[in-house]
């Protein structure tokens, strides 16, 4: 196996992943509309009245809530990244594709690679939506970049949960439950859409053994705060996903095992 | 010739949990022939066939590729096969000849001799026309094609191909059965399965009979058939008196010149050495226990009666296991 090999390889794969989106055009004018409009536009103006600006810290709940839909795209996109090989599974197309001489995880690197484009890609349509209402993230370009590099570092354990499921489930019915069943506490018991500090003890507890809260955490305060607040903050969260990673590649790696070989 | 050992495969065995997919299995491949696996619905062919394509670990046993173990030196087996999987593995999205860029990048082909070879291989399975169109708006029969021509790309020195003519009309199935021959021509060793009896007896050099996850029987078409001994006479009978065809079964079974006999729905199969000889005695007894013959047909062995005599029932023809996409 070269370096070669292994480039051709996941190019390849990733130029499928591509060529799939740009024929499928539902999915690809929802994979641009969905960041902005949903999250943004409704979401944000129905909280606002409901938020008090002392408690966010923030000037207005659309700041605030910046971060949260950012790192909730990141959470989807990562988590919903497998899917597409649970069809290849049942398709009978990663036989094929694992019938030919190339390294196993070029499959699961193509697919992080894929996910990992179109998800930066939303997060700066998200970010550039919000600076339409007037959020401009206070870092700048380079605190977008901090925020594109953790939100990665997020994907990376996400997709590898992804396919991990997606290589144990049965059948694609049980992956869609499990998703939901994983995302939504995911969401809610996180920092995304209220602040830890008006949270009951028990969800604040649970919010701060969620690795969501402390990517949202360290997205925030580039957006809204400064370097200064931000920067233990994105350490912290830094050493927090390596942890996260390196369980979610651990198990994800035995699933791929168990199912391949 | 055909000394050369392509695949050895010895005591296969794989299980999934409780399930005994296939068991014991053992067989010789030689370079350069075509060799088949015959067996129902189940039987276990394309479990063994995943093996030898090293993307199944085997339970028990081992199995070699031209002197490479499928386990131990699974990405080398992998650099010299090819493989036609059973389902349609077709991305619908994608077009034809897409996928073949896909798979010559995946066999690390330089782009220049991958592109010639793609064109080689299209204008081979006649879907030149449709290279460019993506692979949701083709028939079944072209899906094969194309699902063949990814099989070929890597110009193998063994092709594995899972049932390759299921559920194909017989003018694209003749097609099929053209390629599979002209390939072998080339020197390329053939390994398939089938559960259709005139495509293993069309095509196969040499094949084994599975079934229930084991081999009954192994040879070419001629030698099973010559094995089992005899040709076969079908009798079509009408009962007359109180006997029925057991008590002529009963009666003939003592002769030396029958072999076996079968009661069938409306009369006897009897296998015989010398037809000559044994109808004056067939026709004797028939009279003396009252049956009338209505009927009788004569055949050489055929692979369905080899089929039957090896694992006690007929094979139940390929109910075709079309898509749903
Ligand atoms: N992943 C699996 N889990 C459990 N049982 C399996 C699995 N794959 C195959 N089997 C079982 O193993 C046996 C052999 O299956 P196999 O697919 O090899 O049959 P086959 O001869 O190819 O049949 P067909 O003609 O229908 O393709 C069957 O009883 C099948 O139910
Ligand atoms: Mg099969």
């Amino acid at each position: 196996m070269t370096y070669q090999h292994l480039t051709q390889e996941v190019m390849a794969l990733t130029m499928r992943w591509v060529r799939r989106l740009s024929r499928e055009k539902f999915s690809m004018l929802f994979t641009l509309i969905q960041p902005m409009l949903f999250w943004l536009i409704f979401f944000g103006n129905l909280f606002q009245r409901a938020t008090d600006a002392q408690a966010l810290q923030a000037p207005n709940y659309m700041s605030f809530l910046a971060a949260g839909v950012v790192v909730m795209t990141v959470l989807n996109n990562g988590l919903a990244g497998g899917v597409d090989l649970l069809f290849d599974k049942e398709n009978g197309f990663l036989e094929r594709l694992m019938s030919t001489p190339i390294h196993r995880t070029s499959v699961i690197l193509s697919r992080y690679l894929f996910v990992t484009c179109i998800t930066s890609l939303q997060i700066l349509v998200i970010l550039a939506v919000a600076f339409l209402f007037g959020v401009t993230p206070i870092t700048g370009l380079l605190g977008i970049a901090v925020i594109l590099l953790i939100g990665m570092l997020f994907g990376i354990g996400l997709t590898a949960i992804s396919m991990a499921m997606a290589f144990s489930v049965k059948s694609h019915g049980d992956f869609f439950s499990v998703l939901g069943f994983l995302s939504l506490p995911m969401i809610f018991l996180s920092s995304a859409l209220v602040p830890l500090s008006v949270m009951p003890g028990w969800m604040h507890m649970i919010a701060f053994l969620n690795p969501m809260t402390w990517v949202i955490e360290a997205v925030r305060p580039l957006i809204i705060t400064g370097w200064a607040a931000a920067l233990p903050q994105v350490a912290t969260a830094t050493i927090i996903l390596l942890i996260f990673d390196a369980l979610c590649l651990y198990g994800g790696s035995k699933a791929f095992q168990r199912a391949i070989g | 010739m055909n000394s050369v050992i392509a695949i050895e495969a010895t005591s296969l065995g794989k299980t999934y949990g409780h399930v005994t997919a296939i068991q014991d299995i053992s067989l010789t491949v030689h370079k350069g022939e075509i060799f088949g696996m015959l067996g129902p619905n189940g039987a276990g062919k394309s479990t063994t066939l995943r093996i030898l394509i090293t993307i199944l670990p085997p339970t028990s046993g081992t199995a070699t590729i031209l002197g490479h173990d499928t386990v131990k030196e699974a990405e080398h087996v992998r650099s010299l096969i090819g493989y036609v999987p059973q389902e349609r593995a077709i991305d619908r999205f994608l077009t034809g000849r897409e996928h073949l860029l896909l798979l010559g990048d995946l066999y690390h082909l330089p782009k220049a001799e991958a592109k010639q070879r793609i064109n080689q291989l299209l204008q081979l399975v006649d879907l030149e026309e449709h290279a460019d169109r993506p692979a949701k708006t083709y028939s079944g029969g072209m899906k094969r094609k194309l699902d063949i021509a990814c099989g070929l790309l890597p110009n193998p020195e063994i092709l594995f191909l899972d049932e390759p003519t299921l559920g194909l009309d017989v003018q694209s199935r003749l097609r099929i059965w053209a390629y599979v021959r002209q390939l072998k021509e080339q020197g390329i060793t053939i390994v398939m399965t089938t559960n259709y009896l005139e495509e293993a007896e069309q095509l196969c050099d040499r094949l084994v009979i599975i079934d229930e996850g084991q081999i009954r029987a192994l040879g070419s078409p001629n030698e099973l058939k010559t094995a089992l001994g005899g040709d076969s006479l079908s009798l079509t009978l009408k009962q007359v008196g109180e006997h029925d065809f057991q008590h002529m079964s009963n009666e003939l079974e003592s002769f030396a010149c029958i072999r076996h006999i079968q009661t069938t729905a409306n009369g006897l199969d009897i296998r015989v050495d010398s037809p000559e000889k044994a109808l004056p005695t067939i026709l004797d007894v028939a009279n003396k226990v009252n049956c009338r013959i209505e009927g009788i047909e004569y055949h050489r062995p055929r692979l369905d009666d080899v089929f039957i005599a090896h694992t006690g029932h007929a094979i139940k023809g390929g109910v075709p296991d079309e898509v749903t996409e």
